[in-house]
């Protein structure tokens, strides 16, 4: 046996604290959660509102629209169609929709810090170590100070889901700074271009590529995370799966898992596709 | 005085550039200080005037500062010491804000490799320093026009940048450091990247532009043949100091140390001379005449059929100046005049 005076109580310290922040900055929490309910109710309505093949006629646009060929909505198409005969049609909207919400404050939230992590020595040397905890820890660990901060339900989810699908959009939006030519950006400067100019017209568009591929990252995390943030509230497809698994319903759970399957090939084939899109200019470059 | 001044310039690159100074003013050389501080000397001492409408080249080997000097003049690089004068205006002194508008209207860049914006068209390359200065869409459209036609890429304005050749994005590069009708031309390396043919209708190219545009054009090379045929005058860089500076006859025929002679060593004289370059005084003898814009190879057959030497005539005929046959063959044989 361990000895048992040698011990520090962490578990007391961390409640501790967390009564500390909900005490003192209760009012804060609940705005934000205030907030992100507000967009997540309306997009959920409004994808509800829209009639099934009208999602399906929009996502297969999306979908032409970034590959130019008719092979992805082809796949788009087959894999809502899969997912409405399963009979999940309402819950794979609910998983979308929060998942649009978790990658549009991803994307809010990683952009910004990506560029400042590019350009800020300090920003990066305090960063970089939390994104390596951050991914290295296991997804089920941040559904705790969500559930603590926020209780159960949606938002929590959102906030845990956010969190999780942070980090690669971060560093990606980081790295494509970064590999930006040096002699590109000496270029706008020696044509008298501003700083912020110097960011969007030249640093953020030359590093779309990378950030496509982090938002690509992001969402098929999110996806994978609304699954687990069923455990704490989320509706959706991963409720689905989580019932089946605790009724031992094992059709259940499978037909659940297929329905991810297709929405995470649909969203990754189309989020891939726009980045290779952001790249045309690249085309003929063996011709220099 | 001068378009621009430099004067007493070092640039030390390290942790704490201040502190090797002293070292730097005490004569000691690169490696010493390198080895001694674990400071690079960029530049040591360097002072040098650029006249309004010259082609001034610098030129020396890599590592020997020339592309650090370039940036200094348009403050991509601060100095660590020393003052630069544009226009009588001290640039080192001026707020970022001035600076912006110093680099978006009286001078611009032209990049080894480049520099060029990948994500933009030709077009919308050749217009960005008019952008970046706020001008309206139709100026912009009207000068990318313009320019684009003046270095031979009409056609080409939608395309990117990757799917010209290299000679055709250098072109774009120049065009775009012309879009803005900046007094002053830096040109860093601006043809290295190109090969040998291109690299030489490229130096047309810039040469026929500046007999019109009048521009002052600070331009870079390791190439001395490149420095000879475009340059007004030239510097010769060697460790970050500057060893000479002079038109080119005189980089030729007058080098002030070893390592300019071992540069100027393998340059064909009988075509970097002219007549005017090697002339002495007019004599009265009856002589064949020869212009003094004459290449020495040229003057050499003439020269060979007669027992004196020639006389060499300015533009209007008139002599002002005469060769022997000795001393043209020094000139070009050995590259002395005696």
């Amino acid at each position: 046996m361990f000895p048992e005076g040698f011990s520090w109580p962490l578990e007391k310290w961390v409640n501790g604290f967390l009564d500390w922040l909900v005490t003192t900055h209760g009012h804060t929490f609940e705005a934000i959660n205030w907030g992100v309910l507000q967009v997540l109710i309306r997009v959920e309505r409004g994808l509800a509102a829209l009639p099934w093949w009208l999602i399906i006629a929009i996502m297969a646009g999306l979908a032409w629209h970034a590959s130019r060929s008719w092979r992805l909505p082809l796949l788009v198409i087959a894999s809502f169609l899969l997912i409405g005969s399963l009979g999940l049609w309402a819950m794979a909207v609910q998983s979308m929709a929060l998942m649009i919400v978790a990658v549009l404050i991803a994307v809010l939230i990683g952009v910004p810090l990506g560029v400042l992590m590019a350009e800020l020595r300090a920003v990066e040397l305090v960063l970089r170590p939390i994104l390596d905890l951050m991914q290295t820890m296991p997804p089920f660990v941040y559904l705790v100070p969500a559930v603590m901060l926020f209780g159960l339900g949606k938002v929590p989810a959102i906030v845990a889901t956010v969190i999780y699908a942070v980090p690669p959009l971060v560093r990606l939006t980081s790295l494509g700074i970064k590999l930006v030519d040096s002699e590109v950006i000496e270029a706008s400067q020696a044509f008298g271009t501003g700083r912020m100019a110097q960011l969007l017209k030249v640093q953020l568009p030359l590093a779309l590529p990378n950030i496509m591929a982090g938002i690509n990252q992001c969402t098929m995390m999110a996806l994978g995370m609304v699954v687990i943030a069923s455990m704490i509230g989320a509706r959706g497809l991963g409720e689905h799966v989580l019932t089946g698994i605790q009724r031992l319903d094992v059709g259940k759970a499978v037909a659940g898992g297929l329905a991810i399957v297709a929405l995470a090939v649909t969203f990754d084939r189309i989020t891939q596709a726009y980045g290779q899109r952001l790249m045309r200019y690249r085309q003929v470059q063996d011709n220099v | 005085m001068a378009l621009i001044e430099i004067e007493n310039v070092s640039k030390i690159f390290g942790k704490d550039p201040k502190s090797v100074l002293p070292l730097v003013r005490q004569g000691r050389s690169k490696d010493e200080i390198l080895k001694q501080t674990g400071h690079v000397v960029g530049l040591n001492e360097v002072t040098l005037s650029v006249e309004q409408g010259e082609v001034f080249v610098v030129m020396g080997l890599s590592g020997s500062g020339k592309s650090t000097l370039i940036r200094h003049i348009n403050r991509l690089i601060e100095p660590t010491s020393g003052a630069i004068h544009v226009h009588g205006r001290d640039i080192l002194k001026a707020s970022p804000g001035e600076l912006q508008r110093i680099r978006q209207t009286q001078m611009s860049m032209v990049f080894q490799r480049f520099g060029l914006m990948p994500h933009r068209t030709v077009a919308q390359n050749v217009a960005y320093g008019l952008e970046a200065r706020g001008e309206s869409e139709a100026t912009r459209r009207a000068a990318a026009d313009r320019w684009i036609a003046r270095v031979g890429l009409t056609g080409y304005e939608q395309a990117y940048p990757s799917m010209l050749s290299g000679g055709m994005q250098q072109r774009v590069g120049l065009a775009r450091a012309l879009a803005t009708d900046p007094e002053i031309l830096l040109m860093d390396e601006a043809f290295s990247a190109l090969d040998p043919l291109i690299r030489h209708d490229m130096q047309k190219v810039l040469l026929e532009l500046q007999r019109e545009l009048r521009k002052s054009i600070v331009f870079i090379t390791h190439d001395l043949d490149e420095a000879l045929a475009i340059g007004d005058r030239i510097a010769i860089l060697q460790d970050g100091r500057l060893v000479q500076v002079g038109r080119s006859a005189e980089i030729i025929l007058e080098p002030k140390t070893d390592y300019v002679r071992r540069f100027v060593a393998g340059v064909n004289r009988g075509r970097a001379l002219k007549a005017s370059d090697i002339m002495q005084p007019v004599r009265a003898i009856e002589a064949p005449s020869v212009s003094g814009d004459s290449i020495l190879e040229k003057v050499l057959p003439i020269v060979m059929g007669t027992v004196a030497g020639v006389r060499v005539t300015d533009a209007r005929q008139e002599p002002v100046g005469f060769i022997t046959r000795e001393r043209l063959v020094h000139a070009i044989v050995s590259g002395t005049l005696e």
